[in-house]
């Protein structure tokens, strides 16, 4: 497996997808074929069954490199499970096929995200030199300064980013919504959903751009304002300004996520209800307020909770703009900045308090969600 | 990329073209007209001026802000050029984020439409609790993930001295990113998948188990097709948020595996250094995902009315 993967590593990159791709679906295949055939009844089948629950762990740990004994193992258990499966309620071969389905992604899920979950709660517990030292790590998050500085940005990130995607997605998709060129309209605020974090952050450097007052300015921002007489401000120096500049990077990206979502819950409203109350002799101004909101609620509610996931989360933004400018750090830039100064226990400390800041708000949009699907 | 479950996604799309149709008309003020056509300036103005940055001589960008192009209109594509071919040229990275990003996008997709439809149409003992499980992984968010998948590829699994799994030990180019890009999916995708297949009327199915189809044809001949819609939705959705990806670039992609974010990143990191690249660097990097996106926004934007969380 390693030298399968080393020897594909030498070739250039992009001989390396079809191979790669061709290898993976070859596998795919072979187990789809398996769960076609291999549940037919019949000795032969039978037979055939057999050989893989055996064949197939064996392999597997032999490919990851194990010691003799682990594949040992791993073959008894498949033989055991093979027995599992021959004796099944649901007839030979079910459970096989089932775990057919499912083994690729339940290996992958349990490797890959929920042992390293608990992983990170017991690293941040460890030094870095992994001595457990209890919850010191998390002592020090709390008690230095700089980190401080570094949870408030954080939050004011969470409060700030959702409000303002939120609100001017949804005027311009009040504006925009059942008028000529919508579609045109639509695409172009949506388009930052396109553009990487890393490209936003540059094309936004460029706004930001400040140069001596005796020069022409680079930035459009600046631009503007010795335009109109001013002096050119050295923007992302400015604290606490500057959060707030980097923050503007994300609403400009999110807005159109909340545009996007809102129209489609706008369209949604029954056009009765807004014909009703226009009978009414109400404005265009109550009928937002008393007809519209109230019917968009649950999705309002899913898009500012998206949105804040997703401001706790950001940290492409904060790295890209420039890290040399002052108090600007939020968790989720901190977590990997000492990741990659290798303090691997304060980094899992910032990991769980992002985990811990992010739970309450993923629960309260799940349940959200939920409403929203009963409703329907 | 986060996105959720919103909107009506049932609801026929000539349903909505039809009403929207009946009462068409202008916007609906003047006051709101105005604010309408503020906002898109305002959302358009920094990527124009990216990209006519890009396309003027250097000596202009530096010395003058890129409205100056309307006054003094010199164009140029050589920044393209010194970008695509010069020293420290993007044309390496720009490949790594095609070879990273295609794998990373088949690879979920098929394992997640595997599970997705066991967990749809196959019974067994604790299903939706299981199911309710694979979706609670789209909390952790990624950074939870990081240092231990990280310390599993490179130390791999020993108990005591006898080595379970011997590690990637940096085998292969893009073995690391390609599999944690896989993993990071999986949640997210299995959900969306599995919400499609399972709408597949039960009667098709059932009249295929009747005439003797097994879940594996079941599987390949009917829910396959039946789902494109979906799967390429998803496709669409895990190639942007891929091609896009800075974290995982960060930490499983190193040195030669670099892919376009990544080199990006680290241009604007030292100050001043080969920085007449960026912009035409970054328009490179956006390039490929605004086409993608702009010629599948169909699909994108149903994705997003039927997705959940991610990250």
């Amino acid at each position: 497996m390693k030298d399968l993967l080393t020897w594909i590593g030498t070739l250039p990159p992009l001989l390396q997808v079809p191979i790669i791709v061709g290898l993976f679906l070859a596998a795919a295949a072979g187990i789809i074929l398996l769960i076609e055939v291999a549940p037919r009844p019949g000795r032969k089948f039978t037979i055939l069954r057999f050989a893989a629950c055996v064949v197939i762990p064996g392999l597997a740990f032999l490919l990851l490199g194990s010691v003799w004994w682990a594949v040992g193992v791993a073959v008894v258990l498949g033989g055991l499970f093979f027995l599992l499966d021959y004796r099944s309620r649901e007839g030979k071969g079910y459970i096989f096929a089932l775990v057919g389905f499912l083994a690729p992604a339940f290996v992958l899920l349990l490797i890959g995200l929920v042992y390293p979950t608990f992983a990170t709660l017991w690293n941040s517990l460890l030094s870095n030199r992994g001595a457990f030292i209890g919850f010191d790590n998390f002592v020090w998050v709390f008690s230095q300064p700089q980190n401080l500085v570094v949870i408030r940005n954080t939050i004011f990130w969470v409060l700030v980013v959702p409000v303002f995607s939120t609100a001017i997605g949804l005027a311009y998709a009040v504006f925009i919504d059942k008028s000529r060129g919508e579609k045109f309209f639509k695409v172009l605020v949506f388009m930052p959903m396109a553009i990487s974090f890393v490209g936003a952050s540059i094309i936004w450097r460029f706004v930001y751009d400040y140069r001596p007052a005796d020069r022409d300015q680079i930035g459009v921002l600046n631009g503007l304002v010795t335009l109109f007489g001013g002096d050119p401000v050295n923007w992302l120096q400015q604290v606490p300004l500057n959060s707030f500049l980097l923050m503007v990077v994300l609403i400009w990206v999110q807005t159109g996520f909340a545009m996007v979502v809102l129209s489609a819950a706008i369209k949604g409203v029954p056009i009765e209800q807004v014909e009703a109350a226009q009978l009414d002799g109400t404005n265009a101004w109550q009928r937002f307020w008393n007809v519209t909101i109230p019917s968009i609620r649950p999705s309002l509610i899913v898009v500012l909770t998206t949105i804040s996931i997703a401001a706790l989360k950001v940290f492409d933004i904060v790295r890209t703009m420039g890290t040399a400018y002052p108090d600007t750090g939020i968790i989720a830039n901190e977590m990997v900045t000492l990741l990659q100064k290798f303090e691997a226990g304060r980094s899992s400390a910032f990991a769980v308090i992002l985990f811990l800041l992010v739970l309450p708000i993923v629960i309260f949009n799940a349940r959200q969600i939920q409403k929203t699907r009963e409703i329907r | 990329m986060t996105t959720s479950i919103v909107a009506n996604p049932a609801l026929p799309e000539s349903a909505i073209k039809a009403a929207t149709r009946r009462t068409k008309q202008r916007l609906t003020s003047r006051g709101a007209t105005i604010a309408s056509l503020v906002i898109a300036v305002l959302w358009t103005i920094p990527t124009i001026g990216l990209f006519l940055t890009s396309i003027r001589p250097e000596v202009d960008t530096l010395r003058t802000g890129w409205w100056q192009i309307f006054v003094n209109p010199t164009v140029t594509f050589e920044n393209y050029g010194n970008v695509l071919f010069g020293r420290d040229s993007l044309l390496g990275p720009f490949i790594n984020s095609i070879a990273i990003s295609i794998p990373a996008t088949v690879f979920p997709l098929v394992i997640a439409s595997l599970a997705g439809y066991a967990f749809a149409w196959m019974k067994f003992k604790g299903r939706d609790a299981l199911f309710v499980l694979v979706f609670a992984l789209q909390i952790v968010p990624i950074q939870m993930a990081l240092v231990p998948l990280l310390s599993l590829f490179s130390r791999g699994i020993t108990i005591g001295d006898s080595v379970i799994y011997e590690g990637l030990r940096g085998a292969g180019l893009f073995s690391q990113v390609w599999i944690a890009h896989t993993i990071f999916a999986l949640p997210l995708a299995i959900f969306l998948l599995h919400n499609f297949i399972s709408e597949i009327p039960a009667d098709v199915i059932e009249a295929a188990r009747v005439d003797g189809a097994s879940h594996g044809q079941i599987f390949f001949r009917i829910v396959v097709p039946l789902s494109l819609p979906a799967i390429a939705s998803f496709a669409i959705f895990q190639f942007l948020w891929v091609w896009n990806d800075l974290l995982i670039a960060l930490i499983f992609a190193t040195g030669a595996a670099a892919p376009i974010t990544r080199a990006l990143a680290e241009l604007t990191g030292e100050f001043g250094q080969n920085a007449e690249l960026l912009p035409a660097g970054a328009f490179i990097s956006i390039l490929i995902p605004l086409v993608v996106f702009l010629a599948l926004q169909r699909y994108f934007v149903r994705g997003l009315l039927a997705g959940s969380t991610k990250g």
